[in-house]
């Protein structure tokens, strides 16, 4: 059966499907690390044989099978590697589940592998890089290209993560209801972190970076669905839909930085502004606010703003006054500096940031010198404003940001008369 | 985060390398390729390159109607990139154990060199939310 116009397109649907598939071969088998690779391959020869002979009756179910008999091979080649009896293999082939079965723990099962793929043991790039593959259903050469390091890389980097949670002796079951709060905690940060890397990567004709962005908001999405009750979820999501309505405003064609207060708000995707809001709005009302939602509040105050001048900044700073007591994050304080700023004048928020100094967190960080220059303007401090954007651009480890940060001062210093040009 | 570990030296540093015994030469070689290949094994690895040598550098403006000036002159003292490790790790301080490792290669007499290794970060064109 050759394939049909009217067949879905396969790489989602292949990308929907691998976690679903990779839940059912878990449990069966018991081996994460080798179900993974059975998926995979699975995966691999669906999107070669798929657009050739047409999709199959029940995708999911070749998908399955395919994988089962991966699985039942590698159980061979290890039995024969160990010398143990091949009935054990054929014992295991009779005993497999009839593949169509219609796995009602579906749901559970994208979850479990989210936590798995999250649990703290793994590094954050491993986590990603995980979360990427068997969840998210990513090839590794995808993503090896959105990381811009060589496949082989990424291939060992995915390897070594699974090997670390077989090590690691992580069940694959849902953690237990005592620490169940601060796992999801850890799954959420890796799909920020996956969101911020495809987000904040400079447009252009790199599309692949940008549908990192795309494939957190997915990733998140299905986590919403799956826990609709949990507000710091929702929160994440509506914080990444309300950043990304913003994308096509926060750089030029050829990648420079455009901020905030300049970026031309008719490029901002309004549509998704309000889908944004409306999960907020859904969400707040549940209490149990946490910073994601704070956060995604804050970006909606931006984003309802039609003109920089007409942001709210009181109710901005309101916010940021709430984050700053559930958040020790020194961002959050940096980020509220600006909002006091807006509301108390540049002096007021510079204070602030000599306290911030001291932070061990801080002191090298390029932010914390580009905060300080954006208030020395304000105060019209310029000489300070351009020693502290040019320090800012030498720390900075964005090409991006440091054309922008060198930018300002470059537009400052011009302001300047002649003589204190020789700093 | 990408960091670039480079390996420089002056023009009599590559000239000591070419009066190294054979075993001590091959030593050194053997180090490097599996220094390589453990940065890949442990999936932090990138690229790396080595360079040809100072007597065949140059250097080159550009001169009337777009013809290249090159030059070979270079003050004794210059250090010349030998060669680098770009590799991508979770921190700087990663970075700077990696860089211990490959100052570790074995030199003279089969003794680890201890040369010093430049690290720095190469830049991205990913940035960060501050959220």
């Amino acid at each position: 059966m050759t394939r049909q116009p009217s067949d879905p397109p396969i790489e989602p649907l292949l990308r929907d499907l691998t976690p679903q598939v990779l839940g059912i071969v878990v449990r069966r088998f018991r081996d994460f690390a080798a179900a993974e690779d059975a998926v995979q391959e699975a995966s691999l020869a669906a999107a070669t044989q798929w657009p050739r002979d047409g999709l199959p009756q029940n995708p999911r179910a070749w998908l399955t099978q395919v994988a089962f008999r991966r699985m039942t091979d590698h159980i061979r080649s290890e039995s024969a590697r160990r010398h143990r009896e091949s009935e054990a293999a054929c014992e295991m082939d009779q005993l497999a589940p009839p593949v169509d079965a219609a796995g009602e723990s579906d749901h559970d099962d994208t979850l479990i592998l989210l936590f798995m793929c999250c649990h703290p043991a793994l590094t954050p790039a491993s986590a990603i890089a995980l979360t990427l593959r068997a969840v998210g259903g990513l090839t590794t050469a995808e993503i090896a290209h959105a990381f811009l390091v060589p496949e082989s890389t990424m291939a060992q980097r995915i390897s070594r993560a699974k090997q670390k949670i077989k090590d690691s002796e992580i069940p694959f079951q849902l953690p237990t209801p005592g620490v169940r709060a601060r796992r999801l905690h850890e799954v959420l940060h890796v799909l920020y972190l996956i969101f911020n890397e495809g987000y904040t990567s400079s447009a252009g004709p790199d599309l692949r970076r940008a549908d990192l962005s795309q494939e957190a908001m997915r990733l998140t999405r299905i986590v919403h669905q799956l826990q609709p009750d949990d507000t710091e979820v929702a929160g994440l999501l509506a914080l990444m839909l309300l950043t990304d309505a913003r994308r096509q405003a926060r750089t030029t064609a050829e990648g420079e930085l455009i901020p905030l207060s300049q970026q031309d708000r008719s490029l901002w995707d309004r549509q998704q502004i309000a889908q944004g809001v409306a999960v907020l709005t859904a969400t707040l009302p549940r209490g149990a606010v946490g910073p994601y939602q704070l956060q995604a509040a804050i970006a909606a105050v931006h984003d309802e703003a039609s003109n920089v001048e007409d942001t709210d900044w009181p109710q901005i700073l309101a916010l940021y006054d709430l984050l700053k007591c559930m958040s020790d994050n020194p961002m959050v304080a940096l980020n509220r500096a600006i909002a006091v700023a807006m509301v108390h004048g540049p002096m007021k928020a510079l204070e602030l940031l000599d306290a911030l100094k001291m932070d061990a967190r801080l002191a090298d960080h390029h932010r914390l010198d580009a905060v300080r220059a954006h208030l020395l303007e304000l105060a019209e401090d310029h000489m300070g404003a351009v020693r502290h954007y040019r320090a800012a651009a030498g720390k900075t480890g964005s090409l991006p940001e440091r054309h922008y940060l060198l930018g300002q001062a470059a537009r400052l210093s011009s302001k300047l008369p002649l003589t204190n040009e020789q700093e | 985060m990408k960091y670039i570990l480079m390996m420089n030296g002056t023009k009599a540093h590559f000239s000591e390398y070419t009066k190294w015994s054979k075993k001590d030469m091959e030593a050194n070689v053997a180090f490097m390729r599996a220094f390589s290949k453990q940065l890949k094994d442990e999936g932090l690895y990138v690229a790396t390159e080595g360079l040809g040598w100072p007597d065949q550098a140059k250097l080159v403006r550009s001169g009337k109607d777009g013809t290249p000036i090159t030059d070979g002159v270079f003050p004794e003292s210059k250090e010349f990139l030998a060669g680098y490790w770009i590799v991508d790790v979770d921190s700087p301080e990663q970075a700077y154990m990696i860089a211990a490792r490959a100052s570790a290669a074995p030199g003279l007499g089969g003794a680890p060199c201890n040369m010093p290794i430049e690290v720095r970060q190469v830049l991205g064109s990913h940035s960060d939310l501050g959220l």
